[in-house]
């Protein structure tokens, strides 16, 4: 491999943004063939580097060689058209448009006056849809989809080219355990036809799983090269944090209090049916289950996102009318939302404005918005949860992925709900920030709180809970303690395989 | 470097395109004109832009609350026309109010339908422009209105005084800019007009009633436009059924101008302020030039052309550029 020139280099790069070096003087190559993992913590510079490469960013200084030739992306058309392609960590997909209309978007097959040529569109995305294996087809509405299935098209996109280098920014984030298979077999594809491979992620076991060597930032600096075979997660962790980490599972055994939140006999429609469970204060219920198995659908009902058809939620042994968020919110219930682009943030907004916007109505002097108790809360949850900014006035959207999620977990801890609710909180999140939030979680749970735990990382699941919900196509199938857990028994409850053979 | 240097030039343009070419505009016109740059010339342009000021202020909350608002040209002739026929039939003291609450009673129609309903608001009133319209007409028989008594009436301060000198059509415009603009930059209410244009979803998410944030913004837009009719009305004492019309577009072009975003989610009520300016002295400005008055038809429009380009340009940071 030394003798090979490196598909991809970058020399020296720094990138400046107003109040942030997000890129100080970092250099770093791909190889042809090789799956190379880029790590930091969140807002370490991962994706602002990974931008530069793929022409949307234009770096301040610094050189960017393929093949060891310099040279200059413009554009991302042009990158493309150099042979990287990026699959970006923030889906950017038109949801008005066919899957097919998307995958090609910009390079449509055209017959003669110009005119697109469907027959031919909708044949050769079917026959890369067929390679992803994809349970949609090239006619559907990528809007219809789930993040999961947009997340396919978007790398289908990078299929069309005969690249040299592809880029994944967190592709996984939101993949289910079978839809990443999928992924790992066409990244493995690539990697045999000589494709250099850029990898970004959190998380530890697909790294170690599928990479060759792992580069690591921090701070926009480069920190080092490991090679995946030689290291483990300690050193990494240590490289990218400067400290070791406890990821163990949950083994302290707590008295509950009371029931707080009962739900009893919830249906709606097809989503989900005949849902009935407790939470106790001061106890954390993790909810697993498959991308589609009905449990976001529950939260949402909880929250007054949706009506049920049928069944019953009860606060403290009374039943509750919810009709919107704003009767969820007053009575203490919280929800951190799945989708933090489209539900979580206001990306337009500054840090301070999004965190207090379900309180905004009681921070007020007079009849006006009181500036002092709003950097209070902001400057509060920004140490607690680490996130990094220049400060609040920051606009949402040009925070890091992982710190834009901290901002949704803030504004909804500090609002010191009853009941709190967490879709996937840690998505996106780095090692470090990911078991601080899992500590904070248990220490809410600690001091009374009620928490419902959705996610799909089984580590995660096991590592807060006190009792586990399992689910399956909107069924709440078994309930463990966490004593009583095992992965194997969770994953068969969650597959359905243990349904069947009851039935 | 050159080409560094060339797209800086072209990132500033881009943010502080409008200024610039308003600067332009100014000194263009001062040395066409030497009449241009007098205090009673721009003491002038602040009075008559005053009624379409007053408008632009209360859209620009609809804007920023991600919708439009085209209705407000003919709601305009509506209110103009409804305070005059009062002022006869009720008197003065008992007529604005009744406009008042009229022409409120049309903006909560038209914050239902958007709000509430959730329909397209281009749609709703574009609708409403031509319906209002109608019921103007239907209202005045289609005759002009004129206050009978025009010497013995109190009715003209509002358009036709001044205090301490300066026209109260101004101190109206003024008062009523500060107090908007400490509703939208500084109460809950504001946070939560930006929030609901920024992201509806998101809005929702985070508890904020946005079909009822919504209604609001057309109630304070309606506010607004039934003080413009006032003005007008107080100013001439009497008006044609058409004195709005094609207002809407202009009340937009000062808006956009003054930076906010149709998408919804950024602007603020300063901002509209410069706009409407820049539109009053630019279209003075061709006036005193020469130009015929329906030349500033084209010039309105070209306007609005410019500013979202330049808008959009402020996004990607430069003027041309291959990404949307
Ligand atoms: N457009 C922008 N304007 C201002 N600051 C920006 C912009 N884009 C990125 N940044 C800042 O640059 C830094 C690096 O961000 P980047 O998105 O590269 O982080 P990351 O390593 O990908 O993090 P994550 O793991 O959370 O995705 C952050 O501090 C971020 O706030
Ligand atoms: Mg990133």
């Amino acid at each position: 491999m030394t003798d090979e020139k490196p598909a991809l280099r970058l020399e020296n790069i720094v990138k400046t943004f107003p109040g942030v070096r997000a890129l100080d003087d970092v250099s770093f190559a791909v190889m042809p063939g090789e799956v190379h993992a880029l790590m930091g913590e969140n807002g370490a510079g991962k994706s602002t580097l990974m931008k530069v490469l793929g022409g949307i960013l234009q770096p301040n200084e610094g050189r960017i060689f393929i093949e060891e030739e310099s040279t200059i992306m413009t554009t991302p058309l042009d990158a493309k058209a150099k042979g990287v392609v990026f699959i970006h960590q923030e889906l950017s997909l038109a949801d008005e448009l066919s899957v097919a209309e998307n995958i090609f978007l910009g390079e449509l097959p055209r017959k003669s006056f110009g005119r697109v040529d469907w027959g031919k569109l909708y044949e050769q995305t079917d026959a890369i849809l067929k390679t992803l294996n994809v349970g949609f087809n090239a006619r559907t509405r990528v809007g219809d989809l789930s993040i999961a299935n947009q997340q396919m098209v978007e790398i289908a996109r990078a299929l069309t080219v005969d690249p040299r280098a592809v880029i994944f920014d967190e592709p996984t984030a939101s993949l289910t355990d079978a839809e990443k298979v999928v992924l790992f077999d066409v990244i493995a594809d690539l990697k045999s036809r000589g494709v250099g491979i850029v990898y970004i992620s959190h998380r530890m076991e697909e790294i170690f799983k599928i990479t060759d060597r792992i580069s690591v930032l921090r701070d926009g600096q480069y920190r080092g090269t490991l090679e995946t075979a030689k290291t483990d997660e300690d050193e990494v962790t240590q490289l990218m944090i400067g400290r070791s980490l406890d990821l163990s599972r949950n083994e302290e055994h707590r008295e509950h209090g009371e029931v707080a939140l009962e739900v009893r006999g919830l249906s709606c429609g097809d989503l989900y049916r005949d849902v009935s469970f407790k939470v106790h204060r001061g106890e954390v219920v993790g909810f697993y289950g498959l991308v589609g198995a009905g449990r976001t659908e529950i939260a949402e009902t909880i929250f007054g996102l949706r009506d049920p058809s049928e069944g019953q939620i009860l606060l403290d042994g009374q039943e509750l009318r919810i009709h919107s968020p704003v009767d969820a919110i007053r009575h203490g219930i919280s929800l951190v939302p799945e989708d933090r682009k489209g539900q979580g943030l206001v990306l337009g907004m500054n840090c301070r404005d999004n965190m207090t916007l379900p309180q905004v109505d009681d921070l007020t002097a007079g009849p006006f918005v009181s500036d002092g108790a709003e950097i209070a809360i902001f400057d509060q949850y920004r140490d607690k949860l680490d996130i990094r900014t220049p400060g609040w006035r920051q606009t949402v959207g040009n925070l890091s992925g992982g710190n834009q999620q901290k901002i949704v977990i803030g504004k909804w801890l500090s609002m010191h709900p009853n009941v709190l609710i967490v879709d996937e909180p840690t998505r996106g999140i780095d090692v470090g920030s990911k078991s601080e939030i899992h500590n904070l979680i248990r220490d809410l749970a600690g001091q009374g709180y009620a928490v419902i735990v959705i996610s799909s990382e089984m580590p995660e699941v096991l590592h807060v809970s006190d009792r586990i919900v399992a689910m399956y196509h909107g069924r709440i199938m078994r309930e463990f303690s966490a004593e009583e857990v095992t992965e194997d028994s969770l994953i068969q409850a969650i597959s359905g395989i243990e349904s069947e053979k009851v039935a | 470097m050159a080409a560094l240097t060339t797209k800086n030039i072209g990132g500033f343009l881009a943010r502080q395109g409008i200024i610039v070419a308003f600067v332009l505009f100014m000194i263009g016109f001062a040395l066409a004109n030497d009449r241009f740059i007098t205090m009673d010339n721009i003491f002038g342009v602040i009075r008559s832009s005053a009624i379409l000021g007053v408008m632009a202020l209360g859209v620009t909350f609809v804007v920023i609350g991600g919708n439009l608002d085209l209705s407000v040209g003919s709601m305009m002739s509506f209110s103009t026309i409804v305070v005059l026929d009062l002022h006869d039939k009720l008197g003065p003291a008992l007529g604005i109010p009744a406009m008042y609450g009229m022409t409120l009673a049309l903006g909560a129609f038209i914050g239902f339908l958007v709000g509430y309903l959730k329909l397209n608001s281009l749609i709703v009133t574009l609708g409403m422009l031509s319906a209002i319209h109608g019921l103007t007409l239907t209202y005045s028989g289609g005759k002009n209105m004129d206050i009978a008594d025009k010497e013995g009436t109190w009715f003209g301060i509002f358009g036709q005084g001044s205090i301490l000198g300066v026209p109260v059509p101004i101190l109206i415009f003024a008062l009523l800019a500060v107090v908007l603009s400490m509703v939208l930059a500084k109460t809950p209410f504001g946070r939560k007009v930006y929030a609901v244009g920024g992201n509806g979803m998101a809005a929702t998410f985070s508890g904020v009633p946005r079909a009822r944030v919504v209604f609001m913004t057309y109630l304070i837009s309606a506010f607004c436009v039934a003080t413009a009719g006032l003005i007008q009305a107080s100013r001439s004492l009497g008006s044609q059924n058409t004195v709005g019309q094609g207002m809407e577009l202009e009340v937009l072009a000062a808006v956009i101008l003054g930076g906010a975003s149709l998408l919804g989610g950024s602007g603020t009520v300063f901002k509209t302020v410069i706009g409407v300016l820049i539109l009053g002295f630019i279209q003075n400005g061709l006036l005193l030039v020469g130009l015929e008055f329906y030349v500033q038809y084209v010039v309105t429009w070209v306007i609005i052309i410019l500013a979202v380009w330049l808008d959009i340009a402020a996004k990607r940071g430069r003027l041309l550029s291959p990404i949307a």
